[in-house]
């Protein structure tokens, strides 16, 4: 009974981790029409740079929100910083900005072990949310309850930027029909950035959280891109409500599949990718087709 | 693709042709020694390669960069972690860089790679990396092992957890591949052997970013024993800590790594490990070592830095032993096969006939007692076992008659 209640409370906490990670990653597929193969790699540099603020290279010490914040900030100003000087210049050549994606990312694996070397670093969990919630005989660390409501904080926070702001309008229109958008008077390319810088920013912040449960290592980019691009593929680009929906999915197949199939724990994840693509490309909310 | 050669580009070719001195052949005793390091700086595995290359530098800059009155030079060769890269690589430290000696690789199944190659080209090659069978049923005469077979730490672990932890029944978790097989089955069999069972074996991917799906499948046991690599390691015994569960965990070599303890945080206290290498380890050879690491690299080593820096003695012993001449390549394996140390990092070692290590395992306990060089956690040796072979207490030919530990060797059995 406790196995049940174990794997489906980590569903939903991954599931919520998943999401602050993938959010950013729809908005930009969406509205750029470019997987960002960066997207892990931004995650990977805000954890690292968090556990430097944490640990004082500031010149003093951060606690853990305020090294989040602020590694998440820097992380969007890299991000807006590599579509105005990179992407733009390769505007309307999709495969090019993918491609050049691809390359950022291995260079920024690569600068990151010259920076903080090949060793795992061990995230603290922040005070406070270090016990333990108890039901019956299963366990659960309170943080990973915590993420959840982080995960649903910035879900909320998302939701009333995308439908009550006026950049939020301007980033549905440029989803929905960016030709038309520009028609209209939007200046999608400032769009862009700006998505871009949010999107990365998120991502950045997402790695600081998932710090006390994955730790930062060398290849966590690798890790955590494929499941963005599932959860992404299956939820629907663009769309936020996809991203979490298909946040919790991916969190259930992703623990469920590696408690009961092992040996076929890619497969289990890939495969609803692959049905999603083949049947209903857009998938479940997706306004548009791949 | 064939390209007829133009008659100017061949005469253009024969003048430059002309023009190259051919180098007269090398004095053996005045051509500097090439040592090649098969090594990985990039990807997951890059915190082990990383440490490979700085045991290598500390050997040389201890020694002057000289071996049996030789200059020598290293070519570090980054082969990425992966069977494709190991090969690439080995190929070209053989036939571009020409080098005389190999030291490594990292992982067991770029061992399995290149191993082939190595015999083919009588390269002989000091390995860092486990994968049983090329010292036992496949034995490859051109590899030497100075560290430890995948199975060789665990099965001093498995009786330890037997007869002094006094565990019966133990819930296995191991990488999906070739080190983890073999790790859990040399647990298993010597486990087995001491009247210990194994309920279950969980077998997780490499990549693995959150443990607990696996965590979530421990229970009905009274003990853990974990083959992970890498930093799985640390994520594992995160996880395992936050599902609260309070069973003995026992790991091998590199679950237990020294070089870890930085990573580690309290998750790790209690943790049991068998290593051939440890810093804890008392001799004039460790201290000199650790200190040369410490002023070189400000790093404190681990199993990957100790390992290549014994493979390096071994290489200085044989190459005096021949005297410098490395022109007859099985002369020199012959001669690397009988050395024999007392003073290395991880205490005396020799090899046996299939050219693996016989030497000193330690059992160690992780713990805030003892610690040195900074480190909050320390791996405190709490039982030394000394001339302990790939064989463990089985006779030789006992172990050869099984197959080689795999997924499923040795079988579940009814506990």
């Amino acid at each position: 009974m406790s196995f049940w209640l174990l794997l489906t409370v980590n569903s939903i906490t991954f599931g919520g981790l998943l999401f602050l990670l993938s959010a950013g990653f729809s908005l930009i597929f969406g509205l750029m029409r470019i997987p960002n193969l960066t997207h892990g790699s931004m995650f990977m540099v805000g954890a690292y740079l968090g556990t430097s603020f944490l640990s004082g290279a500031l010149g003093f010490t951060l606690n853990f929100w305020a090294a989040a914040i602020l590694g998440a900030l820097e992380v969007a100003v890299l991000g807006a910083l590599m579509e105005r000087l990179l992407l733009r210049r390769l505007a309307g050549q999709q495969l090019a900005q993918v491609l050049v994606t691809l390359g950022v990312s291995f260079m920024v694996a690569d600068l990151c072990l010259m920076g903080w070397g090949g060793d795992p670093i061990s995230v603290a969990t922040p005070e406070g949310l270090g016990g333990f919630v108890r039901a019956g005989s299963a366990v659960f660390p309170l943080y990973r309850m915590a993420v959840i409501g982080i995960a649903v904080v910035f879900a909320i926070a998302l939701w009333l930027m995308l439908e009550r702001t006026r950049l939020g309008a301007m980033i549905r229109a440029g989803v929905d029909d960016p030709q038309m958008a520009r028609v209209v008077g939007i200046r999608v390319s400032q769009l862009f950035t700006i998505v871009f810088g949010l999107g990365a920013g998120l991502a950045g912040f997402a790695g600081m959280i998932g710090g006390p449960i994955l730790s930062v290592y060398p290849g966590l980019d690798q890790d955590m891109l494929p499941l963005a691009l599932v959860v992404v593929i299956l939820g629907g680009t663009g769309s936020l409500l996809g991203s979490f929906v298909g946040s919790i999915i991916v969190g259930f197949i992703y623990n469920f599949g590696q408690a009961l199939l092992p040996e076929l724990a890619y497969f289990v994840l890939f495969l609803p990718m692959v049905l999603v693509l083949v049947l209903r490309p857009q998938g479940l909310f997706g306004g548009q087709v791949l | 693709m064939s390209r007829r050669i133009s008659r100017r580009s061949l005469l253009g070719g024969a003048a430059t042709g002309a023009l190259i001195r051919f180098p007269a052949p090398a004095i053996a005793q005045s051509a500097p020694i090439r040592l090649g390091l098969l090594t990985v700086k990039t990807g997951p595995l890059a915190q082990g390669g990383i440490q490979m290359e700085q045991g290598a530098l500390t050997y040389l800059k201890e020694n002057n960069a000289m071996m049996a009155g030789r200059k020598v030079e290293l070519v570090s060769a980054d082969t990425g972690g992966n069977p494709a890269g190991a090969k690439t690589k080995v190929q070209e430290l053989v036939e571009r860089d020409k080098v005389d000696v190999i030291l490594g690789p990292l992982a067991a199944f770029e061992l399995y790679a290149i191993s082939d190659y190595v015999r083919q080209r009588k390269m002989p090659t000091l390995s860092l990396a486990a994968a049983d069978n090329l010292t036992q049923r496949t034995p490859n005469p051109f590899l030497l092992r100075a560290s430890s077979t995948s199975s060789q730490a665990m099965q001093p672990l498995g009786h330890y957890g037997a007869t002094e932890l006094k565990l019966k029944r133990v819930v296995a978790i191991a990488d999906d591949l070739a080190f983890g097989y073999e790790e859990i089955g040399g647990f298993q069999a010597a486990f087995a052997k001491d009247g210990g069972c194994l309920v279950k074996k969980l077998w997780s991917p490499l990549t693995t970013p959150d443990y607990t799906p696996y965590v979530a499948q421990i229970g009905d046991c009274d003990g853990v024993c974990q083959g992970l690599a890498g930093s799985n390691p640390l994520r594992f015994m995160k996880a395992y800590a936050d599902a609260g569960l309070k069973y003995p965990v026992a790991t091998g070599e590199v679950g237990g790594d020294d070089a870890l303890l930085k990573s580690f945080g309290n998750e790790a206290l209690g943790l049991i490990s068998c290593c051939p290498y440890s810093l804890d380890f008392q001799s004039d050879g460790n201290a000199r070592f650790i200190g040369e690491m410490v002023k070189n690299f400000n790093a404190v080593p681990g199993f990957y830095a100790a390992g290549i820096y014994v493979n390096c003695q071994v290489v200085d012993a044989g190459l005096k032993a021949v005297g410098g001449n490395l022109s007859d390549k099985e002369a020199f394996m012959a001669a690397l096969g009988k050395v024999s140390l007392d003073d290395t990092p991880r205490g005396p070692i020799k090899f046996d006939h299939l050219g693996n290590v016989i030497g000193t395992f330690c059992i160690r306990r992780c713990g805030t007692e003892g610690a040195k060089y900074g480190l909050k956690l320390w791996n405190k040796i709490v039982k030394t076992y000394e001339n302990v072979s790939q064989f463990w207490t089985w006779p030789e030919n006992e172990f050869l008659s099984h197959p080689v530990y795999s997924r499923d060797y040795p079988p579940l059995t009814k506990c």
